[in-house]
């Protein structure tokens, strides 16, 4: 390098030092994506083989997968397509009354389990209660109360109260109770302080604060989470009865086992229609909601 | 005008309510509406009460019998069969991961196709899009049912139940990331000679890589709690065990696999919470669950919040 050329050393240098941290940089990345990658494999490995998850097994049962799927779908011919559909629905009038016994199951549940929800969300935000305590043991039993999938609710439920629907009211209850109160009380803690404040300058008491303070600023909220619970409960409440928890989801269980294959889709049919009527209705009216919500603080 | 106090009497109270009736609460009309109201709602829950047969001897008994079960649960016991238990518990998280990893990858062809900026037909979209909301409609239990009359009792049936119900979640959730994409990076590799899949590899993907992988990662933790109630109808895993417990009224058996699959589920959300933070954004944390709040809180010392 020549003496004469005095700025072109430190570019040379940067330059050089920059070629450095690069292939550096790109070794790193190369790196994390070999060990990353191995780390997949292995656990893909260890996963089929715990599962019993094998290529031959796979290829074997597929075809069967097929098979079943097509004994499930009905004969409709052209010519006689209405009397078709009469067969394959031939039990309309039962399913549609279990169907409607699923609904009232999620609907009281998302009800009742809405209302001890609020009940008790009121005792489970930091900024609503000064005892950290009484606090700390309802966070932690609402946590448990969702932790337990609903599934396993009902089952204990059908032991004790017996077969039908009440076990399955009780365990999507319980459920209910301990997702929406979280949800609930984190809306609570996110509240406007200063009507707390008025409402106490007037002489109001805890319960008086809470009516007139709280629950206002917190219903819209509350409102759109217990229509989005009602979807989750719709299709929990549908599959509760292969528990013997009542619903459709026991006679679906009965025509799954016993292979009444058309009933098989017909019901599933009728299942994700109503599943997906609800989603939608309760979707417009969420939106709706938090959009007048939204609206009303501007 | 200024109103002193020892103006107010019982006649400007009046004329006040007068004027303005609903500051004074509600009227005696509104009164009798929502009076109506939780009359009708009450009505309606005994209605659905009788139909569903219940009644308070029922009630009674029942508690009576869940007061008992009950106080067998809280004291757990393994009663020699951890080992046992674990291994299904380990089934039960193989299933979640072999099912979301199946999923995925069936997911994300399907979610490509159905992304508006990487394939701008309306028809196929749409397609598609209903086809995702079926598989989706369909409850893995229902799936997990059906496999099993397919394939035979046993993890397999959990496995494919996942991965069919989950491809249509994954579909759905790869196309809306894939929408997000800035399409001016998608632009600048077609202007230095991209075409196709290049543009997709190149442009798209670099950008939404870390949001489907933070959510494929949140989709195996849902998949755990699905996977341990899969084996209710026979699909293997930890809920195998479960309800063979449970119809055998073995409640202590019972309590500590519930204590099992609670701290399972525990420790999937804190691995999953910590590597999504990592994955998206390393500056802004992700607002932490309660595990992992409490997680935090216990490796720090326990303080209050």
């Amino acid at each position: 390098m020549s003496q004469t050329d005095t700025d072109s050393a430190p570019k040379s240098d940067g330059f050089a030092a920059f070629e450095l941290d690069f292939q550096r940089r790109s070794r790193r990345r190369l790196l994390a994506w070999v060990v990353g990658l191995a780390l997949l494999v292995a656990l893909t490995i260890w996963a089929a083989d715990i599962s019993r998850f094998t290529v031959e097994r796979l290829a074997r049962g597929l075809p069967r997968i097929g098979d079943y799927i097509w004994l499930t779908l009905p004969e409709l011919t052209l010519g006689n397509f209405f009397g078709d559909i009469a067969y394959w629905f031939y039990a309309f009038p039962r399913w549609l009354n279990l169907l409607l016994d699923t609904f009232l199951i999620a609907l009281l549940a998302t009800a009742i389990g809405g209302v001890i929800a609020l009940g008790l969300s009121f005792i489970a935000s930091r900024n609503l209660v000064s005892s950290y305590w009484l606090y700390f043991v309802t966070r932690r039993a609402l946590e448990i109360a969702r932790t337990v999938p609903e599934v396993v609710y009902a089952l204990i439920f059908v032991v004790a109260f017996g077969v039908g629907p009440l076990a399955g009211l009780l365990a999507i209850t319980i459920h209910t109770v301990g997702a929406l109160g979280k949800l609930f009380s984190e809306v609570n803690e996110n509240i406007d302080p200063a009507p707390m404040e008025a409402v106490r300058a007037c002489g109001g008491g805890w319960f008086t604060v809470m009516r007139f303070a709280v629950l206002p600023q917190v219903m819209p909220g509350v409102t759109a989470y217990v229509l989005w619970r009602l979807e989750l409960n719709i299709r929990a409440a549908a599959i509760i009865g292969f528990v013997g928890a009542g619903g459709i989801g026991q006679e679906l269980y009965t025509a799954i086992s016993m292979n009444y294959y058309e009933d098989i889709s017909a019901m599933v049919l009728m299942i994700v229609l109503v599943v997906t009527l609800i989603d939608l209705t309760s979707e417009r009216v969420r939106h709706a909601l938090i959009g007048r919500a939204a609206f009303e603080k501007v | 005008m200024t109103l002193r106090l020892a103006d107010i009497d019982q006649s400007a109270i009046a004329r006040a309510q007068d004027r303005v009736p609903r500051a004074f609460g509600r009227t005696p009309l509104e009164r009798a509406l929502v009076l109506a109201l939780w009359g009708l709602g009450l009505a309606f829950l005994g209605w659905c009460l009788v139909r569903f047969n219940v009644n308070p001897v029922r009630v009674w008994n029942g508690l009576d019998r869940l007061g008992m079960i009950a106080g067998d649960m809280l004291r757990p016991a393994a009663r020699g069969e951890f080992w046992n238990f674990l291994r299904a518990l380990m089934e039960s998280i193989a299933m979640a991961f072999l099912g979301t990893l199946i999923a995925s990858a069936i997911g994300l062809p399907l979610g490509l196709l159905a992304a508006r900026n990487v394939l701008p037909n309306r028809v196929t979209r749409f397609i598609l899009r209903r086809k995702f909301e079926f598989l989706r409609g369909v409850d893995p239990l229902i799936w997990a049912l059906v496999y099993v009359r397919a394939v035979g009792l046993g993890p397999l049936a959990g496995v494919l139940a996942i991965a069919t119900s989950d491809t249509g979640t994954m579909a759905k959730l790869y196309s809306e990331a894939i929408e997000t994409a800035d399409r001016r990076t998608a632009d600048g590799v077609r202007a230095a000679g991209g075409a196709g899949a290049q543009v997709v590899r190149l442009g798209m993907l670099p950008q939404v890589l870390p949001v489907m992988v933070a959510n494929t990662l949140y989709m195996f933790e849902s998949n755990t709690r699905s996977a341990t109630i899969l084996g209710v109808v026979g699909a293997g895993g930890i809920g195998f065990e479960l309800s063979d417990r449970i119809r055998a009224h073995q409640w202590d058996q019972v309590g500590f696999l519930i204590l099992m699959i609670i701290v399972a589920v525990a420790v999937i959300d804190i691995i999953s919470y910590t590597l999504r933070n990592r994955l998206i954004n390393a500056g802004r944390d992700l607002p932490p669950s309660l595990t992992v709040r409490l997680w935090r809180r216990a490796s720090s010392g326990w303080r209050r919040v």
